[in-house]
């Protein structure tokens, strides 16, 4: 009983927050700042790097091109990393096994309402962006971009990373072979982000 | 990650034959590793750009600036790290890149933070708890606009194509500090501890750089 109700104090909470931020005039304020910094957060830095620099007496060609010759090498290194992870997650794409693994998972997300169509971004989401993306493209073109789906699949889109790209990358760039507890800890906060995709829309956009 | 790869590629191999896709799985072999080329050399001229501009903002002292700005942010999250060092600098430049959604820029200055994080590193081959916990940051990156998903929904002609942004930032939010979580409490794990490059104490880790 106790546990019903401490759920149901969360849920509260939850759709509290979510609310907020909904109402927050998300559409038009917030994404025309968001807007202005992006576009100009680049020409900025452009600016104030080298003119910094330049007051600071930095050398600034010289330590432009010092700097840039790393460039070739640190994307060469990569190679072998991204080629060895794409090419294991472009034969298991290959071989439908996407398909066995939401057979077995869709019984527990059921189970937060999660609608079964939206498994495959979940699951697809770390392995590949473009992937993942696709997947989201057909459910909306099926469903509709405001069907309680296609919200879904956009949110998690998202709000999750490509985990194995980033990790094969980064790690790559400086030659890391043991990545230790990387992996394990991207997935946890994928998993939770997705799960939280799910309840927030729930939450937000109801069942329709 | 052993267990990861061999798992993906025995399982693809296996169900690839049940389904009778045994031929779709070698071909993607082979276009998925044209195609990682081509990712990686895609990367070389803006990687090139952004490691020169970068380097201009550490002679110039702008990224130890930076730096000290989120230092308790970053002692806490980042304990092996100096307080001053550059790597707290790009690691930042990095995540609000990535928040602002520019991903061209947020690749290399991530690279470029790795690159530092490396420079403390006492075993090269292994990664070191605050390269995770950098990673479990950016892996769960909150984008404040989702701009690809956004076009994908006005393109479908939704009402509002913006209306997902309230849900997903919120979402990346709690995926943020879940991995994070997530990387602080692997990290104790006996297992990782034994793995550790910083388990030895200083000795060795001031002479790199």
């Amino acid at each position: 009983m106790t546990d019903t109700l401490t759920a149901t104090a969360i849920v509260d909470t939850l759709k509290q927050v979510a609310q907020t931020v909904a109402t927050v005039p998300t559409e038009t304020t917030f994404v025309t700042i968001m807007k202005g910094f992006s576009n100009y957060a680049i020409p900025f830095l452009l600016l104030v790097i080298p003119v910094l620099g330049y007051i600071k007496k930095v050398k600034v060609y010289e330590s432009f091109i010092d700097g840039a010759k790393e460039g070739f090498n640190t994307a060469v290194r990569i190679i072998p990393y991204l080629v060895a992870i794409l090419v294991a997650i472009g034969m298991f794409r290959a071989s439908g096994a996407m398909d066995y693994f939401v057979a077995i998972l869709s019984p527990l997300t059921n189970l937060i309402g999660m609608p079964a169509e939206t498994l495959p971004v979940a699951l697809m989401r770390p392995l590949s962006g473009s992937g993942a993306l696709g997947i989201v493209t057909e459910l909306m073109k099926e469903h509709g971009p405001d069907s309680l789906i296609g919200r879904i699949a956009s949110t998690m889109w998202g709000s999750s990373e490509t985990t194995f790209y980033v990790v094969a990358v980064y790690f790559g760039a400086v030659g890391i072979k043991k990545t230790r507890h990387a992996i394990p800890s991207g997935l946890i906060g994928d998993t939770v982000g997705l799960i939280m995709a799910v309840v927030l829309c729930l939450i937000v956009f109801g069942v329709n | 990650m052993n267990y990861i790869w061999l798992g993906l590629m025995v399982i693809s191999l296996v169900v690839g034959a049940i389904n009778g896709r045994l031929e779709e799985v070698t071909n993607a072999a082979v276009t998925y590793a044209a195609s990682a080329v081509d990712i990686a050399l895609g990367l070389i001229g803006i990687m090139t750009f952004w490691l020169g501009i970068m380097k201009i903002a550490e002679n110039g002292g702008i990224i130890k600036i930076l730096s000290r700005a989120i230092r308790p942010i970053a002692k806490w999250l980042f304990p092996d790290i100096p307080p001053d060092h550059p790597a707290i600098g790009a690691m930042l430049m990095n995540i609000i890149a990535n928040w602002l959604g520019l991903g061209n820029a947020a690749t290399p200055l991530g690279l470029k933070a790795m690159d530092e994080l490396q420079s403390l590193n006492p075993e090269k081959d292994t990664a070191t708890n605050s390269m995770i916990t950098f990673l479990a940051l950016n892996t769960a990156s909150i984008c404040l606009i989702p701009m690809t998903v956004i076009a994908v929904r006005a393109k479908l002609g939704s009402a509002n194509p913006f209306e997902i942004i309230s849900t997903t930032v919120v979402a990346s939010t709690c995926a943020t500090i879940a991995g994070v979580t997530a990387a602080k409490l692997l990290q104790r794990l006996p297992s990782m501890k034994k793995s550790n490059p910083h388990r030895l104490p200083e000795s060795s880790k001031k002479e790199e750089k």
